[in-house]
């Protein structure tokens, strides 16, 4: 009964206790917390943004008929309208076009969508809001939305020139249009026809069936009107392919966040433990005054959730800020370029608020659950005379149980994919790094027993250093859980990055032979060289070769991203000469055409050498053999490469996009790029440099994993201010000790040298163990991960320098960290500190 | 003249900012000629078909009907190799007045012209949207329209010879000789064919009024609005009326042609023609005041018209951006029906701006 009185008073006592080192667990929580609710709250907003933009310009369409490869006959336009399931149709023209105004290098394209105002009005009520809808009739006016209208600086009464094969057009801006999305541009679809090549041709039509009519009765009984390269789809698929493309990327930060967390919950579970210790004495008072077990272990638990729901609060406002922080500097997309164009805000998402602030707090409940349960166990007679800490290891984990979850992780590798995510990689992760912090006590014990036959350890406070750790290994491996956790993180994912980056230069010199690069615009482009312009390149002085390529976007399947269709010149015999070939190839044999496909193709779509496939060319499905797989790191979304004395016997298309120049001995490089921009003026081409480009890619490479690096840096350093505390915790508790060891004769600088021994020698514990860990992460993110989520493999290739560095770094701070808490420990006088009791 | 309101309004950015196109101009002399001048005149701004008209069904129930196909040259893009080229575009407006429903059901459409798909045709009367048309099968016009909450399957079969209007079919609309349109009427059609309100179907019979008029010129100066009334009479005869009206509700320019039911013609001047509103209609909707009971003399005929039903306004922003009136009335002469037709009023919801 007296608890009851007391409870409050000894709630505020506990807390008020915990000190800063309660605090770092929360930091662990609130970082965790912060990156999670932050990077799901951008790709949150992205996605919805896109789709939104797919949904208003989708309008009513029911149903959207579109052509795989560039574009379809107009005729099917009438057939279709007059069909009777059909209420409404409206035919498209998309397209991207390039702006010469944004330069040469400008990669953006600006989205053209030529439409028929009055059909369009009838699904599309957005455009049927257009100011001057008669404007639109104009062949020379546009509409731009309002990121278009940012992008390109320009206001109605403005102008925009858009590239058209070798030649620009002027638009005149007639109005905006409300779509929110990408920069996109509409003008009347027989402008679009006329000012793009697509006479004749339509990209996409979208249908509004009678009331009643059933969609996928109608979308089956349309199908069979279609000629092959044309397909019937619901109209938003476009959106999907959005979300599809950011899905994967989203995946990789959120679980970088959750390792945060766990992180985050190992902390709370050694500084509480800890502190349950420390506290032993303070507890069982407690339980003498009258505190039932029960009341305790509620009361513990109570404080991890009241630090849970702090920490939770604090990482969901920094997640908002971070989110809005990241729209406004880096886009929507992170860094990457997926979601071009997009500046969207970030708006609180309160269930996916409240769900972080609920994970937040679980991690704490489930950090402080053991210590908890253990303090409410201990016996107060025994516990009032002061603990050491060895009651808790006397429970740790066998070994066995970590072999097991080892296995357990093992086991899941294996698995494929779900849903084209990896989630069993991440099961792997999370069960390897429990697996580990099962086998610390266990390996701490092995790494000491190592430690003490060194020459070293004959040193006197060394061997007192060594001895007094050898003795409390049980609480030594708990205060290093989280610092290994965060070194195996960090330095599984340098692995990661460093393999990545070393296969990607690897690979930028392989696929970039040539001296020259020349480059009208991607697939998809409004921009591309006709046959009178490659004759007049070819006929440059200075050129030992010249070849010509073109790309092209395909369509396989509605609910994918479009394949790469790359034409260029592939030799035949040595195939490997051209492309990064991974695993073995065929040579050429006779009937079909050969394809080498890139990795993405076997996993996304099951495509597998020596298979006859089929590609849906505007004219018509061409069979050809898959020759070999290669790897490709600048298509996610698969890429086929097709010899192009291939695709022009099958297509009759013969212009390009793309040539790569091999130049004469002796001739200039930039003198020739002088005179092929002198062809073509107006910015309309643009010569790259192989140099320039491999930077260019790198630089982007980098762009895209400095989110990476941040995250990386942020677990270390929170794993060592865990450490730090955890140290700083055994010193304080071995103030008793060191008061002994001066009265033995120790001078202050022989025990700070202990404490820095024993600080270096746990954080090579650290290192060693986190290491081990982090090399069988790096296999799993290698392996698994990152073949399942983006489909290309990569050569391992582990960056010793920087993990040296790394290393040391962690070393010298452990080392200051301990030598720290030594000099607070003795500051107070040693006399006190033996006299000091509870 | 709602025609013309309706396309004045729709494209009024095309008339200011069109290209030079060469319209041909409307000159006074050149005779009608059918059955040719039953087709298209594609090279003209302006043209429409236009029905009106009454019917009844077998419960005595009444009904008037609108159906009505503009065609309209933009001069836009008239050298563009597309297709899609938006050479001539196409306008529908469709209304039933359901009188013992106590409401008016409208619908309308808009598209450009090709792939067989929205046409008018040179030849012979045939314009179609889509599934609404309206073509000339023999002597007889057949009109399919499937509205949002109607449908109309109408046949029209003349009883008279076509009448031209204005001078052989010059009809003046303003004080300038340019200012006009090649016009001719079709009084007294004979109605028979199918109404589809309410979820019911129903056969009716009645009598109904063809237009026909195209042009190259716009409004008249000054003109804000206009009145139009069209009436076949019991006898046989037929009155075509309007007059454009300015800013104060004074008249601009009138004219009127009455075929008795001898068959004898006669055309009036401006100075010929008085329009006189009897009764205010307040529309909750827009606030506009329409005069749905109308006064109208010539010398020799006096008439007064009222409203099958006071609420006719058709809004028709959607498409147009204008607010009008547009509805069946009674012919009235001492308290008598005469005659019933049709009432058109413009311009009373917001002046035009051209």
């Amino acid at each position: 009964m007296a608890s009851l009185y007391l409870a409050p008073e000894v709630r505020r006592l506990a807390l008020a206790s915990q000190g800063w080192r309660g605090l770092v667990g929360v930091l662990a929580l609130v970082l965790g917390v912060a990156l999670g609710y932050g990077v799901h709250r951008v790709h949150a907003v992205a996605v919805a943004e896109a789709e939104e933009a797919a949904r208003r310009l989708a309008g009513e369409a029911d149903l959207a008929v579109q052509a795989i490869q560039g574009g379809m006959a107009e005729s099917l336009y009438p057939r279709l309208a007059t069909r009777p399931e059909v209420a409404a149709a409206s035919p498209l023209v998309e397209l991207e076009a390039k702006v010469p105004s944004k330069g040469p290098d400008g990669r953006e394209r600006l989205r053209v969508l030529g439409l028929d105002i009055f059909r369009a009005a009838e699904l599309q009520p957005v455009l049927a809001a257009l100011p001057e809808p008669t404007e639109a009739l104009y062949p020379d006016r546009v509409f731009l939305n309002p990121a278009a209208a940012a992008w390109l600086g320009v206001g109605p009464g403005g102008t925009v020139a858009l590239q058209s094969g070798m030649g620009a057009v002027t638009f005149k801006v007639a109005g905006t249009v409300d779509l929110p999305g990408q920069p996109l541009a509409i003008m009347d679809i027989a402008a679009a026809q006329g000012a793009f090549g697509f006479l004749g041709s339509l990209s996409r039509i979208d249908l509004r069936l009678k009331p009643g009519v059933d969609r996928t009765r109608a979308a089956t009984a349309l199908a069979s009107l279609l000629p092959a390269g044309v397909r019937i789809e619901p109209p938003t698929a476009r959106a999907r392919q959005v979300a599809e493309f950011t899905r994967a990327y989203r995946v990789n930060l959120g679980m970088l966040a959750l390792v945060a967390l766990f992180t985050g919950g190992l902390l709370v579970f050694s500084s509480q433990a800890l502190a349950v210790v420390r506290r032993r004495p303070q507890l069982a008072l407690l339980r003498t005054l009258g505190l039932s077990r029960r009341e305790l272990l509620t009361l513990l638990l109570a404080e991890a959730l009241v630090l849970g729901l702090a920490g939770s609060l604090v990482g969901v406002v920094l997640g908002q800020g971070l989110a809005d922080l990241l729209l406004r500097t880096v886009g929507a997309d992170l860094g990457s370029t997926y979601l071009r164009g997009l500046a969207p805000r970030a708006g609180v998402d309160w269930g996916m608020a409240a769900a972080y602030v609920a994970l937040g707090m679980a991690t704490a409940l489930a950090g402080s659950l053991a210590p908890a349960l253990e303090a409410a166990r201990a016996s107060p007679a025994r516990a009032l005379r002061g603990g050491d800490g060895e009651e808790l290891s006397a429970r740790r984990p066998s070994p066995r149980t970590g072999l097991f979850l080892a296995f357990l992780a093992g086991v899941a590798v294996g698995l494929p994919a779900v849903a084209r995510l990896p989630v069993f990689g991440y099961v792997a992760v999370a069960l390897f790094l429990l697996a580990a912090i099962a086998l610390l006590p266990w390996a701490t014990g092995l790494l000491l027993a190592l430690a003490a036959r060194l020459p070293l350890s004959r040193w006197v406070a060394a061997q007192l250093g060594l001895a007094q750790l050898r003795a409390a290994a049980g609480q030594v491996s708990l205060s290093l859980a989280p610092l290994v956790a965060s070194v195996a993180v960090a330095a599984a994912m340098a692995v990661m990055v460093g393999s990545f980056r070393h296969s990607l230069e690897d690979w930028l010199d392989r696929l970039l032979p040539a001296d020259l690069y020349l480059r009208t615009g991607g697939p998809g482009d409004s921009a591309f060289l006709p046959a009178e312009a490659q004759s007049r390149l070819a006929a440059l002085p200075g050129m030992a070769r010249i070849e010509f390529r073109r790309s092209l976007n395909l369509s396989l399947a509605p609910d994918k991203p479009p394949v790469a269709l790359l034409v260029r010149t592939v030799n035949a015999g040595t195939p490997d000469s051209t492309l990064p070939l991974v695993g073995p190839w065929r040579l050429p044999g006779r009937g079909y055409p050969e394809v080498w496909i890139s990795e993405a193709m076997p996993d996304l779509y099951g495509w597998h050498p020596g298979q006859i496939v089929e590609l849906p060319l505007e004219k018509g499905a061409l069979p050809a053999r898959v020759a070999g797989v290669w790897r490709d790191y600048a298509r996610s979304g698969g890429a086929i490469v097709l010899d192009r004395d291939a695709y022009v016997a099958a297509s009759g298309d013969t212009s390009a996009n793309e040539a790569a120049i091999w130049l004469a001995p002796g001739t200039e490089a930039g003198e020739v790029a002088r005179e092929i921009a002198d062809l073509f003026p107006g910015g309309r081409v643009a010569v790259e440099f192989p140099g320039e480009l491999k930077r260019f890619s790198l630089s982007l490479f980098d762009r895209t994993f400095a989110a990476t690096y941040a995250l990386e840096a942020a677990a270390v350093v929170v794993g060592l201010a865990g450490l730090s505390a955890s140290f700083a915790a055994l010193v304080l508790a071995r103030r008793r000790e060191f008061g002994v060891l001066r009265h033995l004769g120790m001078d202050r600088r022989a025990i700070a040298a202990m404490l820095a021994f024993q600080g270096a020698l746990l954080a090579s514990v650290a290192l060693v163990v986190g290491f081990v860990l982090g090399g069988v992460l790096s296999i799993v993110l290698i392996q698994v991960v990152n073949r399942q989520s983006f489909h290309w493999s990569m050569d391992m290739q582990v960056p010793w320098g920087p993990l040296a560095g790394f290393a040391a770094a962690v070393a010298c701070l452990a080392v200051l960290t301990a030598a720290a808490s030594g000099r607070l420990a003795m500051a107070r006088d040693a006399v006190l500190a033996v006299r000091e009791d509870w | 003249m709602i025609r013309r309101l309706l396309l004045a309004l729709l494209l009024a950015a095309v008339y200011t900012l069109a290209a030079a196109v060469d319209y041909p101009s409307v000159v006074a002399g050149r005779p009608l000629s059918f059955p040719r001048d039953y087709g298209s005149h594609p090279d003209f701004r302006n043209e429409w078909w236009y029905v009106t008209g009454w019917a009844k069904d077998a419960q005595g129930r009444d009904y008037g009907f609108q159906v009505t196909f503009f065609r309209h040259r933009p001069g836009v893009a008239e050298d563009s190799p597309s297709a899609f080229a938006p050479r001539q575009l196409l306008f529908a407006h469709v209304a039933l007045t359901d009188a013992a429903g106590g409401r008016l059901h409208h619908d309308q459409r808009a598209a450009r012209g090709g792939f067989g798909l929205a046409e008018a045709q040179r030849e012979d009367t045939a314009v179609w949207i889509g599934d609404w048309s309206l073509r000339r099968d023999g002597e007889t016009y057949r009109t399919r329209v499937e509205a949002g909450d109607f449908a109309l399957a109408l046949d029209f079969r003349p009883t008279q010879a076509p009448l031209p209007e204005g001078k052989g079919g010059y009809s003046r609309k303003g004080p300038l000789p340019r200012q006009a349109s090649y016009y001719y009427s079709l009084p007294h059609l004979a109605v028979s064919g199918r109404v589809a309100v309410a979820g019911q179907e129903r056969e009716v019979t009645g009598t109904a009024w063809l237009d026909h008029e195209w042009s190259s010129e716009g409004l008249a100066p000054g003109a804000v609005g206009w009145d139009w009334a069209g009436v076949n009479f019991k006898d046989g005869g037929a009155l075509m009326a309007f007059r454009l009206r300015d800013r104060k509700g004074a008249t601009v320019w009138s004219a009127a042609t009455w075929r008795d039911a001898g068959g004898k013609v006669r055309t009036f001047a401006p100075g010929d023609v008085v329009f006189t509103p009897r009764r205010r209609w307040h529309s909750p909707r827009s606030g506009a005041d329409y005069p749905v009971a109308m006064g109208i003399a010539v010398p020799g005929l006096k008439l007064e018209l009222e409203a099958l039903l006071d609420d006719q306004e058709i809004d028709g922003r959607r498409s147009t951006r204008a607010i009008y009136w547009e509805g069946a009335v009674r012919a009235l002469q001492a308290g008598v029906e005469v005659g019933v037709g049709y009432l058109e009023l413009t311009g009373y919801w917001q002046a035009l701006k051209l």
